[in-house]
This record gives structure tokens, sequence and C-alpha cells, in this order.
């Protein structure tokens, strides 16, 4: 006969097995906390914000966006976010699904083959890179000529970089989307006597909507945290949206004042002008979270689908 | 058929069912008079008393009183999702990861209770050792994938480890195959020869149990029969436990054979498993007690 | 087909014919196509323009300068600039990114894929937490390691230095290398931790010894993806406080700078009356540069995983 004893095993090898499970649990807690970190640091810095402008949430809608001079328009901000996503993203869906499109269900293979590891390089392309890019061609070769703006830097320029920052994520979580759908659907279609126009169209676009409005919401979120390009080609104008919120002008998104929260030489770490950051930081955060949220919703949708 | 081990060398365990807490008098009526016309001094390896196993709150399978001998091929057989799979991992908890599933009812290994919390699973597994299924050789040569066991227990030594890994490719009838070869990819070797060098690697860490689960539903009538010959040669030296789908075999390798089936659930819309009976291979090929088990065995369902 | 003399049966087995090989023009079908192929195309040309405009204005500084663009300091004179400085910053970022971010993206993986119980609550809300992390814009990962590294952890780092923004990027790029290790482990076959458990091996002998060498090109595709990453970006190292005037010493503890940086600054600068290169084109000779490095790591990561995927369908 056997006794538990028995069958214990090593106390070395039990206590080897504890400790890694320990360290292994350690790091998946460490992702905890930093989620909880970004939030509490952005948080304690929007507060100390709010005091610094001793809670006067006049200056939060004193037209234009001039931190110096305790002005502090959200309006300003949001507006040029939500300009240079737009046209983001007049630039990256049709581009992004259009190529999806043509990758899950026209490319031969061979096409297939090439064409998407391309689009993966396009999307390792750091975004410094496109706000360079944007600068010295997209703005003054392509924006400018057709347009014909006072500035060269201008929201609708640093849109179209940050659509070209988009097309990639666009097109993967699209064409990922597309895939899922399995193929019983397609088959049935041409079983039925229906032409390749009319099974996508009618078949597969439908059957894989929610995986398509999951790239939808998860671009959108990507375009309005983009920084560089918003930087760098957007013009960086706080004078405020009711003059300027046509795209052709230049204009300030969020993430364009959390870095010139920090920027200058005169950086005055504590006052308001610094402060603001977190503030800014903190809406940002809320935002992106929300879409991402949302965006992981659909994605999950269409897997339970299929 | 005795092959039964009797030397006194062994420990002799009496097998007295009769202390089972939840049993009935009948079915320990029943249990006594099924193993009465068996010698009493046979080791029992496992018993198990009115185990349930669970995928949460779906029961799988019900076993309410089977017991494995030494030195025995025990064979369970049934209609496919009848739970006998699940049974067999169950016996070296294969189960704790499914993180679902949950054991109800006991089994003792050698007197000693499986799922008693103080018990390491890793050590219950040194000991009871598992054939699976589809051949799953380490992605590794012939040569480590036999050493890979005994050198987790600390075998270090070279001598040791090549005499290891002869002695076990040699128990699993391989060595004369790959001898030349034990460099080489396990992955490269044929069906068989991949079961068969999964045994050698079971057979190295030299266990007590060797469970053993369809183990040659993936091969060929030929590779089959060199698998049951072996099985035969091991048993001098393990216990072991068969889940086959093929009845011939366990007609042909096996000593008891416990029939499993499936039956509704009382919520009347999935089916659970359970054993319907348990006895000497012969018998159940022969005179089985009930109907179900007669119907399986002449191929009128399942 | 001509009218002679023929049977019903060969003008119905006719006519079936016309009408199977009939070539009707589907317009519409074909319209589609032309769009869709128009767009992928316009993709495409949108990655060669933008390489064409970085190596087409680098290509007379690199030309005449070569490497001593690479390894002169940064400076306020464009005929002397280089991109030295910035390559030392994110060297040293790429390394705390594999020193830092690799081992506990991998361990957390490991936790997630082979020892949490996939059905707990505590398990869900850290995977739904970690897929949120990887949404976050880089910009609030800078103002984390802003407030973390440069003032909390100042004894550590010594305030605005390369190691507060190399650990800013290993946070940034955790939930990549969690992400795609998870994915990586989760393709490791269950038949092969069935065979290491069979023989008596514990969890994490099972994970040490096959899991993680099976998995092992697939997550170092997933590292290598995550440096790069690490690599291109600038926004939180703009928030951290990266240098972008005179850097004479570089160092580990000292004032920073990175590639990414230097290409934001010099592309907003005007070109001075005396000198002969425009600080524009410094910017697209260190984005040449930064491309090379990111590029190579995203091609190599690429051909890894094809070259993995191709391997298992193989065995």
């Amino acid at each position: 006969m056997l006794t538990v004893a028995d069958l214990q095993g090593s106390s070395k090898q039990r206590n080897r097995e504890r400790t890694m499970r320990v360290v292994v649990q350690g790091a998946a807690v460490v992702t905890m906390v930093v989620s909880v970190l970004i939030f509490f640091v952005l948080a304690r810095g929007a507060y100390t914000f709010l005091d610094e402008i001793d809670w006067d949430f006049a200056v939060l809608s004193d037209l234009g966006w001039f931190p110096r001079r305790s002005r502090f328009d959200l309006r300003t901000i949001l507006v040029g976010s939500v300009v240079m996503g737009g046209v983001a993203m007049v630039v990256a869906v049709p581009f992004g699904l259009g190529a999806a499109i043509y990758l899950s269900e026209y490319a031969p293979a061979r096409v297939r083959k090439v064409v998407k590891p391309v689009i993966e390089v396009l999307a390792g392309v750091p975004s410094v890179i496109v706000g360079y890019f944007v600068v010295r061609f997209i703005a003054p070769e392509f924006v400018s000529k057709i347009f014909d703006p006072t500035h060269d830097r201008n929201m609708l320029a640093a849109g179209v970089g940050i659509g070209i920052l988009v097309i990639p994520i666009m097109a993967s979580v699209s064409e990922d989307a597309l895939r899922s759908v399995p193929n019983s659907l397609r088959e049935a279609s041409y079983g039925i006597g229906a032409r390749k126009i009319n099974t996508v169209l009618r078949i597969v676009l439908p059957a894989a909507v929610s995986g398509l409005v999951a790239a939808f919401i998860i671009a959108i979120s990507r375009a309005i945290g983009e920084t560089m390009v918003a930087v760098m080609a957007g013009g960086f104008d706080g004078s405020g949206p009711y003059s300027g919120a046509w795209p052709t002008n230049p204009g300030l998104t969020m993430t364009t004042a959390m870095t010139n929260a920090v920027g200058g030489t005169d950086q005055d770490v504590g006052g308001a002008p610094f402060q603001v950051l977190f503030f800014v930081g903190l809406i940002l955060f809320t935002i992106t979270l929300l879409l991402n949220v949302i965006g992981d919703r659909f994605v999950n949708r269409i897997r339970q689908q299929y | 058929m005795s092959n039964v081990d009797t030397s006194p060398a062994r420990a002799h365990v009496p097998i007295t069912h009769s202390h089972g807490p939840s049993m009935t008098d009948a079915t320990t009526a029943q249990t006594l008079t099924m193993i009465d016309d068996e010698p009493a001094d046979e080791t029992i390896v496992f018993d198990i008393e009115d185990l349930s196993v669970y995928y949460g709150d779906f029961r799988a399978v019900t076993v309410d009183e089977l017991s494995v001998r030494e030195h025995e091929i025990t064979a369970f057989i049934g209609p496919s999702g009848c739970g006998k799979t699940t049974m067999l991992r169950s016996l070296n908890r294969m189960n704790d990861f499914i993180d679902i599933a949950r054991v109800e009812g006991s089994i003792t290994y050698h007197g000693v209770d499986l799922y008693d919390p103080e018990v390491n699973a890793t050590e219950v597994r040194r000991r009871i050792g598992m054939v699976f299924q589809k051949p799953n050789p380490f992605p590794k040569s012939i040569y480590d994938n036999v050493a890979y066991g005994p050198r987790l227990a600390g075998v270090k030594k070279r001598a040791e480890l090549d005499d290891v890994v002869e002695r076990s490719l040699r128990g699993a009838a391989l060595w004369d195959e790959v001898k030349d070869r034990l460099k080489e990819s396990g992955l490269g070797l044929s069906g068989g020869q991949q079961q068969r060098l999964c045994i050698a690697r079971a057979v190295a860490v030299e266990p007590d149990v060797i469970l053993m689960d369809e183990p040659c539903s993936a091969l060929d009538p030929i590779a089959t029969a060199r698998i049951e010959d072996l099985m035969q040669e091991m048993k001098e030296t393990y216990t072991i436990v068969i889940v086959t789908h093929n009845m011939q075999q366990a007609g042909r390798v096996s000593d008891r054979t416990a029939f499993f089936t499936t039956e509704v659930n009382p919520d009347g819309e999935r089916r659970t498993g359970r054993l319907i009976e348990f006895d000497r291979t012969e018998k159940i090929f022969s005179m089985p007690e009930d109907e179900r088990t007669e119907q399986y065995i002449t191929g009128r369902f399942g | 087909m001509f009218t002679t003399p023929a049977t019903a049966g060969e003008h119905a087995a006719a006519s079936v014919r016309a009408g199977l090989t009939r070539q009707d023009r589907d317009v519409a079908g074909m319209a589609m196509l032309a769009t869709l192929l128009f767009t992928t195309l316009v993709t495409l040309f949108i990655l060669v323009a933008l390489l064409a405009q970085v190596i087409g204005e680098s290509s007379s500084l690199l030309g005449e300068r070569g490497v001593d663009f690479v390894t002169s300091p940064i400076g306020s004179d464009p005929d002397k600039i280089g991109v030295w400085s910035g390559l030392y910053g994110s060297i040293f970022i790429g390394v705390f990114v594999v020193l830092v971010a690799i081992p506990l993206g991998l361990a957390a993986a490991i936790y997630l894929e082979e020892y949490a119980n996939a059905k707990h609550r505590l398990t869900r809300l850290i995977m739904v937490n970690i897929r949120n992390l990887a949404g976050v814009p880089a910009v609030i990962y800078g103002v984390l390691g802003f407030i973390l590294f440069t003032q909390w952890l100042e004894p550590v780092t010594n305030g605005q230095s390369v190691i507060a923004a190399g650990l800013t990027m290993a946070l940034l790029v955790l939930p990549i290398v969690v992400i795609t290790s998870m994915e990586a482990i989760r393709a490791v076959p269950g038949s092969l931790r069935d065979a290491g458990f069979g023989v008596g091996a514990s969890r994490w002998e099972v994970t040490r010894d096959h899991v993680l060498p099976y998995a092992a090109p697939g997550i170092l595709t997933g590292t290598v993806l995550s440096v790069a990453r690490a690599l291109g970006e600038a926004a939180p190292l703009i928030i951290i406080g990266a240098i972008t005037g005179l850097l004479p010493e570089t160092s580990l503890t000292g004032k920073f700078t990175a590639i990414p940086i230097l290409i934001y600054q010099w592309t907003g600068r005007p070109k001075p009356p005396n000198s002969e290169f425009a600080f524009t084109e410094s910017a697209a000779a260190a984005g040449l540069v930064l491309l090379v490095i990111v590029l190579v790591f995203n091609a190599s990561a690429v051909l890894l995983r094809n070259r993995f995927e191709k391997s298992r369908v193989g065995s």
C-alpha cells in the first residue's frame, strides 16, 4: 500500500512549481498595474489642473487654445481631433476596405502573397516618417495644389497623413473579418447562380458587418490617438473652431495640445499650462478606451457568429 | 489467462470492498459475487467507487464500481461518447488540465485517494504513464524522446541514460529498427513506430501503470498487431488499462473488460456515460449479464 | 450553328452550349474589380512614394557625407549634424524593450495560456485589460513614463534619461508582446503538452521543455515587431523630454534623444542661409536610417512567420 506521502513528489519540485507560478502570475498582474497607474496618473494630474484653474470651468470654453493665457477651450482641440480623424477615415475606409475586399475575395494567391506583406510593411512605417512625408510631399505637392489652402500645414494634410497610417489597420482588421465568413455562404450564393459582385456585396459584406464596424471603430481610435502627424503637419493653430473648422485651415488636436504642454524651454512643471497635459490626456484616454471597448465587442460578435 | 504474479514477494492486498460507505448492500453483494470466482489475493491498483466526472454542470461519466488489478490488462469498451476516455484520463489526473472538469466520488491508487489535496498530480503521472490515441513524439530525436522522462527524474549520467534508452526501446520492441538512428527525429518514424516510441517513452520512467487511450486507432493492422503483442509482454511488468473502440482488440488482449454506454441524462438532452458491466473478458464476451452489453458485443448497436 | 439537316438533339445541345459560354459583359462586376484594384494599387503606391521621397531627398546628403552622417552628433549646423546621438538613444531603447518588455510580456502570456483558468473572472479581466492597453495612444504612455520613470523612479533613471525612455517604451509594447506571445503559445498542439504530462513532467517542465521551444519562432516574431514599434515611436519621448537641440555627450543617465525625435525636429526647421544642406535633407536621411532599421526588423518578422507557418504545415 502507498501513503499520501508517497505521492507528494519532492519538496524541491513543489517549491519550484510554486515559484514559477508566482513569477508568471506576477507578470500578468503587472499589466493590470500599468492600467491602474495610467488612470491614477491622469486623474491625479487632471485634478491638479482643475485646482490650478480654481475650478473655473469658464476657461474651458473661452475661445481658443492658448494655455499660457489661461484659455483652454476644449472645443478647439476636440474639433481639431474630430476633423483630422474624419479626414483620416475618409482616406482610410475606401483604401483600407478596398484592399481588404480585394485581398480576401479577388486576389489570386500569388498576388496576395506579395500585396499582404507590402501592406504590413506600410503598417510598420513609423508615424514620424509619415509626418515628414506629409510635410515634404503630401501637403505641398498634393493638398496645396488641389485645395489651395492658406497654409501648407493644415488639418486636411495632417488628416490625409493620419489616414495613410490607419489604412493598414483598417485593411488587416477588415480582411480578418471577411476571411472569417465561412466559404459555405459563398458557395451557397454561387450555387443559386449569383455573380461574384452580388456574392461579395450581398452575402459576404453583410455577413462580416460587425467585423467591419470593429475595423472602423478601431481605426477611428487610432486616428484620434495619433500624435506625430498631427503635430508636424496639422498647422498648430489654437485660435478656435468657429472660424477654422474647415479642413483646409490649420488646427490643433488633443494629442498636439499634450505635446505642446511639455514643449518649449519655459517648461513650467506644475502650472496650469503644464498640468493641462493630464487633463487632456484623461479625456483622450477615456475616448479611445470607449472606442476600443466598443470595437472589441464587435470583434467578439463576429468571432462568436462563425 | 492467469499471468497474474502471485509470488509471495508482492504485497497481497485482500479485496475488501465492503467498507465503501456509499455502497448499497445490493451492489456490494453483486460485486462480491462478481469477483468470488477469483483468487482473492491479487493487488488492486485502482479502486473506483461511485465516481462521476463532470464538465461544468454536465455529468460526463459515472462508474459505480470498478477495480483494476495488478499485472492485468483492463479494457474499457463502449460506443463513442460513453466516457471511457474521460474515465481513463481521470486515473492519472490528466483531466486536471480541463478547467471545468471535476471529479466526484473516490478513486484510490494502491489505497491512496488520487484526488486528495495533498497528492501531487505530477508525481501521480510519473507512476501512471500514458500513451495517447495519436502518436505524439516530441519534436526531438528518438534518443531524447525516451531519455526525457529519466532526465526529469534526475538521471544525468550518459551511460545510465544510454542504458535506459536501450532498455525502453527494447521493451517497446523498437530497438532493432532504430538503434542506428537514435539521433534522428522521432517524427521521421512511421505511425506504428512512433506509437511504439511513445510506449518506450512511457516505459522509460519505470511507471507502475500504463494507460493507453485507443493506442492503435491511428495505425494499420500490422502495426496494431505488433502493439498488441507488445502489450502481452508488457503486462509482466506493468499494469495496463486500455481504452479501445475495437471490441475484437479488447477480446484479444485484455484480461478484464469494462463496458460503458451512454444513457440519456435527466435533462433529456445530453447523454451521459455509465459503466454497465465489468467482468473477466471471456465472461463479458461469452455470457454478459446485461442485455446492452450483449447487444454491443454482438454488434447490434454502437 | 448552321441549319443543315440536324436532329433536334443536336440543336438542343448547341443552344445549351451557347447559353453556358455566353460572354455577357458583367459591367458592374468589372467596375467593382477595377475599383478594388485601384484602391489596392494606391495603397501600394503610397508606400512607393514615401520611400521615393525619403530616398530622393536624402541621397545628395548621404552621397556626400556617407558614414559621417551616421557618426556625427546633433547640432545647429545642417552641414555637420548627424544621427549618432539619436541612434545611441534608439539602440538603448531597443535594449530596454528586449530586457524588460519581452521577459515580462512572455511571462504574462505563459500565465494566461498555461496556468490561468480561462473561465475565471480575474483571467478574463486581465485579458480585456491587455487588449485595451494595446489601444491606448502612445502619447498617454509618455505621460505615464514622465510621472513614473522621470519623477517617482528618478533615483533609478536619473530623470529624463534614456533609461526612463527605454522603460516607457517597454510598457508601451508590453501588450503587443503579451498578445503575440499568447497567440504563439496557443498554436502549440495540445498533444505535445499531453505527451509531456504523460511522462510525469510538471506544468513548468512542460512549458519550458515543450511549449516554449515550439512557440519560439512565433514569440520571436512578436518580439521583433514590438522592438520595431518601440524604435519608431516619437510621441512618448517628446512628453518624457527628449533633447532636440545640442547633445554633446551620450550616456545612459544623461539627457537623451532618439532618431524619431531628430526627424520630427529637423522636418520643421528652415534652412540656414549659408549652409549647403537643408535640415529637411537631414530629416530625410535620418528617416532613411530609421526606415532601414524598422523595415529590416519588420521584414525579418514577416519572413520568420512565413517560414514558421510553412514548416508547421509540412510536419
